[in-house]
């Protein structure tokens, strides 16, 4: 078995149309930046995306917004230090947009990987983001039901990989990539470093490669926050 | 009125040294985005606290010198942080469950309007634009104890402890205590309870600043913080 491959625009050309696809990362930690920006180059239109934010500044998701490739987001928490991409075409009504509380979404991700169709949790009761869920007391306080998530894709980020797939993670950069990767019919992994199978210590290993379809390996990746510092856009204007 | 009330009441940093004083040995607490993160700032020495960030540590500490940022080390405001001996990592789903399990000791969220029965809100103003909730919703539920800290009122005058909350909700019935840069408020079954005020504000002057009835249960103690 080797899930690895070589080329990056291979991982993501199959990526259609109107696919729901999951992005991993909170805010820059974690971010496929790279797969992302592959993910620009093939272009696909209509994508449903899942992820914490809504993307900051004019690289990887908020990129992708600005190449109108988003339809509709379902994240915890659209802003950011540079969120014009997404709030632009919120307000003009060109993106629809989800809000999930933060929980309740890594929850509802978890759910859709583990094969449970729905949950009930406190989160949200009483709030207008219950509204239209069902609602059920247990030992007498009140939770609503929420459904689980799944999607297309995944594209998720790790540290170590190899050809099994199986994946460590880099500190806070683990986030939604172990739950986006149980989620996804098909996922697709950059890790920063790939190595032979067997060389990951199996007590390490959080992401088991039953998880993982894919991986590409992406020495010294670039971070959301450098990218943004440095004023960068993807892709770059050609003048 | 305002302004003898600009000159007496607490400063940000006041309150959060009030409500760090609560802090216990070997909690685990969660600190709200902005204001409640200062709360770190003035633990009480002799005090060991463990810091959850939703995004997946406990055990992290302050802020690292200005080019030592590393940007998978961030708190859930996305500021770079550092990583206090015996810290761990997790992912989303586990952070959450230490959030709803009950496993948390402490959660401090700031507020618009907090109300008689413990219903909170600081979401959304209501007025449009772009919603956001992040973890607020998930943070009030399941913490031991949930507390807030706050101005007293509005920068209008308006009280930010009321009767009912007017603004969206972020929880039913959810918040312990109220620290303001006025009092110290508990919030029990008969609804706000006197817990702590200033020396220099009344009972009668700190009700007309409270949207609903101030009860008096046993001693009122002195609410004093050092100069910051």
């Amino acid at each position: 078995m080797n899930k690895s491959i070589d080329s990056i625009s291979d991982a993501v050309a199959k990526i259609e149309d109107g696919s729901t696809v999951m992005i991993g990362g909170f805010g820059g930690s974690g971010a496929p930046i790279e797969l992302i920006h592959a993910l620009i180059d093939a272009g696909p239109k209509n994508l449903t995306v899942i992820n914490n934010n809504a993307g900051n500044g004019h690289v990887g998701l908020a990129a992708m917004i600005e190449q109108e490739m988003v339809s509709k987001l379902i994240c915890s928490f659209p802003r950011s230090a540079d969120p014009r991409a997404f709030t632009d075409r919120y307000l003009a009504g060109k993106i629809e947009l989800e809000l999930v509380p933060q929980g309740t979404l890594a929850e509802r991700i978890r759910a859709g990987g583990a094969g449970i169709p729905a949950f009930y949790t406190p989160t949200g009761f009483g709030t207008e983001l219950a509204e239209g869920k069902p609602q059920k007391e247990f030992d007498g306080k009140p939770y609503i039901e929420e459904r689980c998530l799944k999607a297309d894709y995944a594209l998720i980020k790790a540290e170590q990989g190899d050809g099994f797939g199986n994946l460590t993670y880099r500190m806070a950069a683990r986030n939604f990539n172990p739950l986006m990767a149980m989620a996804a019919e098909t996922t697709i992994v950059q890790v920063n470093q790939l190595v032979p199978v067997g060389q990951i210590d199996p007590e390490r290993i959080v992401t088991p490669g039953i998880f993982v379809d894919c991986v590409v390996e992406i020495q010294n990746p670039q971070q959301e926050e450098d990218l943004n510092r440095a004023d960068v856009r993807y892709p770059e204007v050609t003048t | 009125m305002k302004q003898r009330l600009d000159e007496i009441k607490l400063s940000n940093a006041q309150i959060a040294w009030r409500a760090a004083q609560d802090l216990r040995d070997g909690a685990y607490v969660n600190l709200g985005i902005g204001f409640p993160e200062m709360i770190a700032t003035f633990q009480p020495e002799g005090r060991e606290v463990i810091y959850h960030t939703e995004n997946g540590i406990l055990g992290f500490g302050p802020s690292p010198r200005e080019g030592e940022e590393d940007w998978d080390l961030i708190n859930a405001g996305k500021k770079a942080v550092t990583l206090n001996s015996g810290a761990s990592f997790f992912h989303h789903a586990d952070s959450f469950a230490m959030v709803r399990g009950g496993h948390l000791d402490l959660a401090v969220l700031g507020a618009y309007q907090v109300a008689q029965n413990g219903d909170l809100a600081n979401w959304s103003t209501g007025k449009g634009g772009v919603p956001a909730v992040g973890g607020a919703m998930d943070l009030v539920h399941g913490a031991k104890k949930v507390v807030v800290v706050t101005d007293h009122v509005t920068k209008n005058g308006d009280p930010k402890l009321v009767s009912e909350c007017t603004l969206p909700l972020t929880g039913v019935g959810c918040i312990n205590r109220i620290y303001t840069s006025l009092a110290v408020v508990d919030i029990e079954a008969q609804g706000f309870v006197l817990r702590e005020k200033l020396d220099a504000i009344s009972v009668d002057e700190l009700q007309a600043l409270t949207g609903a009835q101030l009860h008096l249960d046993g001693d009122i103690n002195l609410l004093d913080a050092p100069k910051l």
